[in-house]
């Protein structure tokens, strides 16, 4: 990115300003949309500012693992596409696809708030996989949050095939059977610039940032996953801060999908 | 049994329920979306722009690269998964070709033109839906044009010729299907992309290909309204803004 930017978003947050007139903790306007993907068992289009993001529950039945021969099989996919963004190029994920699927996937593993052992259909030989990839549409900033938003409300949106006489799922045949959803896991980023600390970063602020910090949270306030981005480092004392920031602005989020 | 009554009731030559928008993705250069039934196209141009490697850089004409795929959970079975495969390879070139005649390639020497094209759902029809989502966008992005592609399947069911099978009159079971995906430029009929899966005499295959010009009509109008709706957004913009530029300056 442009230096001058870089240099002109440094100088406006020493004064508390974004460029977009937004405060340090306040996210862009948030609209949620579920359902959007009939060839889809769950889906969602969660809009925020510019960024846009289509998430879609696909589940298929397959073999379990042979060391949990009674859970099924939760698994998020990112797939940040050149459509979206200039930067991104066509070919095999590069690394913040990986990233950004893998910090979302831990959210929501980690939450435990899909029961494993509910996707089970006979042990040992049949299980529920159910997919979740998110593609941004067009990407300015906070893939991970917003990606992870669009995630969850397509899960709370999925509806479980029925099985055909052959154990195969018949798609054409939705039953009203939801997932299983016993919390509602939310993943916040805060990123450092400076002395600052920011929510919902724009593109432009995420590629000016000194570190950032992902943090999924629960309802009852329990983190259930982290993860530290970005070349610089961060005090204990700063982490706290993040955090706490992180679990308040996460509950806002929270509501959006409830 | 002939197929004289579309499982969904509607006319031999009636499309399903199409909608066209234009610069709906902001950060591409331009963006065209194209809805019909359940088929869904997003596309993005980006560029003109630098082509790597430069080895590739053709200094006569600029280069149109399509890129068509499929979004994971936009297939009526499993899970699509990632990654280019053979047909969708073969679908980005096929809209390569589809697009090429009306664009003015030599306006841009060295450079590429990328076209993005992602599905987000599909039932039948999803390369003519990325032709036509790709030619909206390409306008969208002010590139030099000398008509627009619109693009729609025809196709012959059990002996009936019919425009834009859904994924079940393709997969009909009762009868022989042909599926005939066609672009075409609007103005002078020229057809840019025919491909052909099924067993048909050339009569029927003649009757069917002569539904694709009312249809793609039909389609490129909802294209240009696209393209008009989004100048008045613009405009709409700027006189909220205070004016153009050109009228500050006066």
């Amino acid at each position: 990115m442009n230096d001058a930017v870089k240099e002109h978003i440094n100088q406006s947050l020493k004064k508390g300003v974004r460029l977009d007139g937004r405060a340090l903790d306040e996210f862009r306007k948030i609209s949620i949309e579920t359902g959007v993907v009939a060839t889809a068992e769950g889906s969602a289009r969660v809009m925020c500012g510019e960024t846009e993001i289509i998430a879609g529950v696909k589940m298929e039945v397959g073999k379990p693992f042979p060391d949990r021969p009674d859970s099924g099989v939760l698994m998020v996919n990112a797939e940040l596409r050149p459509l979206s963004n200039p930067d991104f190029e066509a070919g095999p994920p590069d690394i913040e696809s990986i990233e950004t699927a893998r910090v979302i996937d831990r959210g929501i593993r980690e939450s435990k708030a899909i029961d494993e052992k509910s996707l089970c259909i006979k042990e040992g030989e049949s299980v529920w996989m159910a997919n979740v990839d998110v593609c941004p549409l067009n990407h300015d900033g906070n893939l991970i949050d917003i990606g992870a938003l669009a995630a969850m409300a397509a899960l709370k949106n999925a509806r479980i095939p029925t099985l055909d006489k052959n154990g195969q799922p018949d798609y054409h045949a939705k039953t009203k059977q939801k997932l299983e959803l016993s919390a509602t896991p939310i993943t916040i980023t805060i990123v450092k610039i400076g002395e600052n600390f920011l929510v919902d970063p724009t593109q432009d602020e995420m590629d000016s940032a000194d570190a950032r910090l992902t943090v999924a949270s629960l309802e009852d306030g329990r983190l259930c996953s982290l993860q530290k981005g970005g070349s610089g480092a961060l005090t204990l004392e700063e982490i706290e801060r993040m955090i706490d920031l992180a679990v308040e602005k996460g509950s806002e989020l929270r509501a959006l999908i409830e | 049994m002939a197929y004289n009554k579309r499982h969904d009731n509607r006319k031999p030559d009636e499309t399903r329920p199409i909608i066209a928008k234009a610069g709906i993705i902001p950060k591409a250069d331009g963006s065209g979306y194209f809805k019909i039934g359940n088929t869904e196209a997003y596309a993005a141009v980006y560029g003109p722009r630098e082509l790597h490697p430069r080895s590739k850089q053709d200094p006569k004409q600029g280069l149109l690269r399509c890129l068509y795929n499929m979004m994971p959970f936009s297939g009526q079975g499993n899970r699509v998964r990632p990654g280019p495969g053979r047909r969708s390879k073969e679908i980005s070139m096929v809209m390569e070709n589809a697009l090429r005649p009306v664009l003015d390639l030599e306006a841009y020497p060295n450079a590429v033109v990328d076209v993005f094209v992602e599905l987000p759902q599909t039932d039948a029809g999803s390369r003519c839906a990325a032709i036509t989502a790709a030619a909206i966008a390409l306008a969208d992005a002010g590139l030099k044009m000398r008509d627009m592609v619109a693009a729609v399947a025809v196709g012959v069911v059990d002996d009936a010729q019919v425009v834009d099978l859904d994924y079940e009159e393709e997969a009909w079971k009762e009868g022989e299907v042909a599926d005939i995906p066609v672009a075409m430029v609007p103005s002078t009929g020229e057809i840019t992309l025919l491909q052909m899966d099924g067993k048909v005499e050339k009569e029927q295959l003649l009757a069917a290909l002569a539904l694709a010009r009312p249809a793609i009509e039909r389609i490129a109008e909802a294209q240009r309204a696209a393209i008009r709706q989004r100048y008045e957004d613009v405009m709409t913009q700027v006189v909220a803004n205070g004016g153009s530029k050109a009228a500050d300056e006066e």
